[in-house]
């Protein structure tokens, strides 16, 4: 009967305490299988044989040609799938217009469609039997197994990143801060730099760093359309592989470690980004 | 400024939110358009506005054809149904939004924005609210801003989509009275759309009953009480 009146100041939705340790233990428990124990095994295999191996592995002309590759990919395709993203998601959130369910279903095709079927859809199109192939070779224009033919597969499999995170937000504001800056005077271009760009900007600061992690780090596609040829058209994720497949595991390791603190760092930003305007995050999100 | 609307319809696909309507709008008055949902009130204001474009019929202001004109040039004073305030900028910005949108050659200085922002803020009895986001605001306020807001434009009209709609009664009435000491300061020929046709009774020069699209009747709020031309209107406003 002590314990009546404590129980009585407990807020409703806390459980049982057993309860939540439960909880909390099952989600330490795959964080540390699924997370943290793969990504302390790449750091130390990468440092098995010492500090200098490693940079040896990731300074080797290959490895620094896949290391310029991928961060050229990704510094092309990330910022057109910003236009296209915020295209889309204005056209689906503040229209109405026939087609815009299949718009939408369209946007999500990459995520439905493995990355392989896609690098080959890729191929078979620009390759020199496919569809634009005998245009393509009259023209002397090189996109299967080169530069342009990764860009394309990368493209294609970082579409939805930008576009989906945006789309929901938008239409949650719906038009009516566009159409009140419209009412006082304002141009459509200031109404977007003004008012609907700075509505967005979280969700599109989140597309961004999913879309860029994945163009930097996506095999699949890429592997099919590139061809695979050695300090040309190898990215960083297919230069791993190799290096891996050819036993050179602290090359491999050491490589994949700078693709993995690629991705801590965007995540640290994206961390630090919200930890510096947390006030102003709350304020928009608030209303 | 006096508006004249001249066989006004509109269509959305199939549906018709507005059969032809017509109604002349005296400047300076302070008119209500009242009626259930549905009735086309709001996209009759949409359209004086320049946010809707009508199907058929013309908008005059001042007697000039006002029908195509665009949303920017009309100069309309809007006040959203929720305030629709710029939630990322403080009230001094939300308020010289309007100002600082103008094209170069006839925007203030940075000095005189100060000094109009802050003279709508006394006007709206909010003098030292400027610094503050829309999220730290009572309703109340939000709606006040708003208005500040659609007056820093120096519009040509007022237009009000339930205006005191989210607000409790109280406050509502204080409102009111705010509204109809701003209109017989500016002297602006303002509209707002209501559901409630007490509000338009007390506070209108002018009451426009609407019901399914169609002007049921236009008339002072006492001619509108002792003659209602149909049962609509008499089942509407005694309620």
């Amino acid at each position: 009967m002590a314990d009546i009146p404590v129980q009585a100041f407990t807020p409703v939705t806390t459980e049982h305490r057993h309860f939540r340790a439960v909880l909390i233990g099952i989600s330490v428990f795959f964080m540390v299988i699924l997370l943290f124990a793969p990504l302390a095994t790449i750091f130390a295999t990468a440092l098995s044989d010492g500090w200098k191996a490693a940079a040896e592995g990731i300074s080797s002309p290959d490895a620094l040609s896949a290391i310029r590759l991928t961060l050229t990919v990704a510094a092309i395709a990330v910022p057109l799938n910003i236009i296209f993203g915020i295209a889309a998601a204005w056209a689906i959130a503040k229209f109405d217009f026939r087609g815009k369910a299949f718009l939408i279903t369209l946007i999500d095709l990459p995520f439905s469609v493995s990355p392989v079927v896609a690098g080959l859809a890729l191929v078979l199109l620009f390759g020199s039997h496919g569809a634009f192939g005998t245009w393509l070779i009259a023209h002397d224009l090189k996109i299967v197994f080169a530069f342009p033919g990764i860009l394309l597969a990368t493209l294609f499999i970082t579409f939805p990143f930008v576009a989906r995170e945006l789309i929901p937000v938008m239409i949650e504001q719906g038009r009516a801060e566009e159409e009140a800056a419209l009412t006082l005077g304002a141009s459509g271009w200031r109404v977007f730099r003004s008012v609907t760009l700075p509505n967005i900007r979280w969700a599109l600061l989140y597309g961004v760093l999913l879309a860029n992690a994945r163009a930097m780090g996506e095999f699949g596609a890429v592997a099919v359309i590139s061809g695979k040829i050695r300090g040309e058209t190898t990215t960083m994720p297919i230069m791993i592989e190799m290096l891996y497949n050819e036993y050179l595991s602290v090359a491999a390791f050491s490589l994949a470690s700078l693709l993995a603190a690629l991705a801590l760092v965007t995540l640290a930003l994206k961390s630090l980004l919200e930890w510096r305007f947390a006030g102003q995050l709350a304020a928009t999100r608030r209303h | 400024m006096y508006i004249d609307i001249d066989e006004l319809a509109k269509e959305f696909g199939t549906s018709r939110a507005l059969h032809p309507v017509s109604l002349s709008i005296p400047a300076g008055a302070l008119v209500a358009l009242l009626g259930p949902s549905g009735s086309g009130k709001t996209t009759l204001l949409r359209i004086l506005g320049g946010l809707e474009f009508p199907t058929s019929g013309r908008v005059l202001f001042d007697g000039k054809d006002a029908t195509g004109m665009s949303v920017q040039e009309r100069r309309a004073g809007f006040v959203f149904q929720h305030y629709a305030l710029f939630r990322h900028m403080t009230v001094f910005e939300n308020i010289a939004f309007g100002l600082r949108a103008r094209k170069r050659r006839e925007r203030p200085g940075e000095a005189e924005i100060g000094r109009r922002v802050n003279r709508l803020l006394d006007l709206i009895r909010l003098p030292n609210i400027g610094g503050r986001y829309p999220s730290q605001l009572s309703g109340g306020q939000r709606q006040r801003v708003a208005l500040a807001r659609a007056l820093a434009i120096e519009p040509r009209m007022l237009l009000l989509d339930e205006p005191f709609g989210a607000l409790d009664a109280k406050v509502r009435k204080e409102l009111r009275q705010g509204l109809r000491e701003i209109h017989d300061t500016t002297g602006l020929t303002t509209i707002f759309v209501t559901h409630d046709q007490e509000e338009a009774m007390e506070l209108a020069d002018l009451v426009v009953v609407m019901s399914m699209g169609r002007i049921e009747q236009i008339g002072k709020p006492a001619d509108i009480r002792s003659r209602p031309s149909s049962d609509f209107v008499r089942a509407f406003t005694a309620a």
